[in-house]
């Protein structure tokens, strides 16, 4: 976890300089407040990961002399098919067209979504 | 490596993967990276076709000075549509959605993506997004008509009146979120998913650069849904936030929009860059020279990059101009970098000129030139001579379509065989090269002298005595040609369809994962993974006299007295 954390760290230290630089000289506030939520953007995931980093023993694919017996378990659990993804779809699809065509579509497509997403 | 079963399938029926489904169900439902991978790059080169044709219509317009080809209205909605189109449905997603997505988890020896369903779920958002830009142009005031970058007050409801703007905001916040969730995917994957042994910094670098990419995704696209919003509420809901009237600020919405797409240009290149890292080194059958200059050229260019939005704001007056200058002049260093490091590694290697690699250095070749004047309107003297004329227009063409179609057809012909289990034919293939390399650069270079003459951007129609009309006939016939050249693509994927030539699982003698299993890759992609020891797996395992970590064994010392 330490590179993924110190990309992320790096990331946010660089814009926090380029906040403050930019909020001192060119004193507009719009550009410094993105620049502000932008170096969050890279501090928050930074400080997650760590945290994690810290406080667990380096994966296998952190070892660079691992072998594939060292990864035990399920790596994880992967459907083979399912509808959902695509009635929460077409769900966001209907609903966001209600915002141009009128709210009969937001019936569709609240419909859907809901159904999706239950 | 074991796979769980999948708890939640069970429950809806006790599918097991035997009982898959089948045909256009398949597609509906699958949520196989693989499936959608494709689904994607299909869809996106669709478009890609679609919006081309767009550009066709827009160059015959400019054949002639008084051109009639098309009403003056339908001209702004065709360069409006042809912009998005390209740089919200083709050229981002044709990498970050289908490239990485089939490539990226096979190159890290992962089973699937780290969350299939979102990942199926943004494919879905990015489908109908694609299809509600395209709505427009069935309603009654015709489709948006304002440019890709809707500038305010452009783009407000007394001069973009009319159901077509307001689909073109829809479809750019769905697309938006399809963007977002693709990205949180490929980063996870990326961090949680690689195999044992492959360490971050053996990742190859289309992996690292679709991590990155993924990284300026989640800055930059939250900022254009939000700036979508704030229009969608000036439009319909009575707000001032780009307005004067109300109080608010047009110029907001050019930091909003470039604060988001400016990373938006690196968040289409880096992808690319990727897949030119990747094939430079295979066709030269050499390791990549530099890795980790690469891998922090990338990084740098990512940081950057942030801080360089108000560079298309330069004659706005009201931005700092030498600390935007220094930071985009800044960000040649890094991209030249990169272009050394590609030629480092061909250099003395064994290269042969198969597809794939003529395609890359087309794409070199191009990108340079179009890099090159990219440094020039870094500086704010020369940009407020060319701001706005086709010396711009021509610059972004060649980084950003040079880009995606030379390096993007690159990855197309290198990775079909793994895509598919075919191969395309080389003799269309390099047909298709030169017939683009020639006719893209008959397109766009004359543009750069219609600017420097100070023809604008986005006109119609121009004067005989501005003496640009011959740059322009230049411009079309080689517009023209370059739209056949995707005909002979389409007839060496027809060939390739209906007379096929078996690929094999290596066709290449590639380096890295994805080459390590059969084409198309199985379900769950690997059956076995061979040690990961170096940064190129496959190779070692294929040439194990020449394996990559039997020099990092050697001590140093002995080394050095060889």
């Amino acid at each position: 976890m330490k590179i993924e954390y110190r990309i992320y760290l790096g990331i946010g230290l660089f814009v926090s300089v380029l906040t403050v630089v930019y909020f001192f000289w060119a004193k507009e506030y719009g550009g410094a407040t993105m620049f502000f939520g932008t170096a969050g953007l890279g501090i928050m995931p930074a400080m997650y990961m760590g945290w994690w980093h810290r406080r667990m023993k380096p994966r296998p694919e952190d070892t660079e002399n691992a072998t594939m017996a060292e990864s035990k378990g399920a790596i994880g659990a992967f459907p083979s098919y399912t509808i959902w993804p695509f009635v929460l779809g077409m769900g966001a699809f209907m609903s966001a067209l209600s915002l141009v065509f009128g709210e009969w579509t937001l019936v569709i497509g609240g419909a859907l979504l809901i159904f999706g997403a239950r | 490596m074991t796979i769980a079963a999948e708890s939640k399938t069970i429950e809806h029926g006790g599918a097991s993967h035997n009982g898959e489904p089948t045909g256009m169900y398949k597609w509906l439902t699958s949520t196989d990276h693989k499936v959608i991978g494709k689904s994607y790059m299909y869809t996106s080169l669709v478009f890609l076709l679609i919006a081309g044709s767009m550009a066709m219509i827009i160059r015959a317009q400019l054949m002639s000075p008084n051109g009639h080809v098309v009403s003056q209205q339908m001209y702004n909605e065709l360069f409006t549509i042809h912009g998005s189109i390209m740089l919200y449905l083709f050229a981002g997603p044709f990498a970050f959605g289908g490239f990485a997505n089939f490539i990226l988890p096979l190159q890290i020896g992962a089973p699937d993506m780290a969350f299939p369903r979102l990942n199926a779920l943004s494919y879905w958002l990015y489908l109908t997004g694609g299809t509600t830009m395209l709505l427009g142009f069935f309603t009654a005031g015709g489709a948006a008509a304002f440019g890709w970058v809707a500038y305010a007050p452009l783009s407000s409801y007394t001069n973009a009146p009319g159901p077509g703007p307001d689909l073109w905001i829809i479809a750019i916040a769905l697309t938006g979120f399809s963007g977002i969730f693709t990205a949180v995917n490929l980063v996870t994957t990326a961090f949680y998913l690689r195999a044992p042994g492959l360490t971050m910094f053996r990742m190859p670098i289309f992996t690292w650069s679709m991590v990155v990419t993924g990284m300026l995704i989640l800055i930059a696209f939250p900022i254009l849904t939000a700036a979508m919003i704030m229009l969608y509420c000036d439009r319909h809901l009575g707000t001032h936030f780009f307005t004067v009237s109300g109080g608010g600020s047009p110029v907001m919405w050019q930091n909003l929009f470039w604060f988001f797409g400016h990373p938006e240009v690196y968040i289409l290149a880096l992808p690319y860059f990727g897949m030119v890292s990747e094939i430079v080194p295979v066709f030269s059958r050499k390791p990549v020279f530099g890795y980790k200059g690469l891998v922090f050229a990338t990084l740098a260019i990512a940081a950057l990059s942030t801080g360089v939005w108000a560079h298309h704001m330069y004659t706005t007056g009201t931005v700092l101009l030498p600390f935007f200058s220094a930071l985009s002049l800044l960000i040649a260093v890094p991209t030249g970098i990169k272009v050394f490091t590609w030629i480092g590694t061909m250099w003395g290697g064994n290269i042969s000129f198969k597809t794939p690699m003529l395609f890359v250095i087309g794409f070199i070749v191009t990108f340079v030139m179009g890099g090159m004047t990219g440094v020039m309107l870094a500086s704010p003297p020369i940009d407020f001579a060319v701001h706005d004329t086709y010396f711009v227009v021509a610059h972004f063409h060649q980084v950003l379509a040079g880009t995606a179609i030379f390096a993007g057809f690159a990855g197309f012909y290198y990775w079909y065989p793994k895509l598919t289990g075919r191969m395309l034919r080389e003799s269309l293939g390099k047909l298709q090269f030169w017939m683009a390399f020639i006719a893209f650069n008959l397109t766009f270079i004359p543009q750069y002298l219609a600017g420097l003459r100070g023809m604008p951007r986005r006109v119609p129609v121009y004067l005989v005595q501005d003496h640009v009309t011959f740059l322009n006939q230049l411009s079309s016939v080689g517009a023209f040609v370059t739209f056949l050249s995707f005909v002979v693509w389409l007839v060496n994927l027809w060939v390739s369809w209906k007379k096929p030539i078996a690929a094999g699982d290596n066709p290449w003698d590639g380096h890295t994962l994805e080459w390590g299993t059969s084409s198309p890759p199985p379900h769950h992609n690997f059956t076995s993974l061979p040690p990961i020891r170096s940064q190129r797996p496959v190779w070692d395992a294929n040439h194990p006299e020449h394996a990559d970590h039997l020099n990092h064994e050697l001590p140093k010392k002995e080394a050095i007295r060889r």
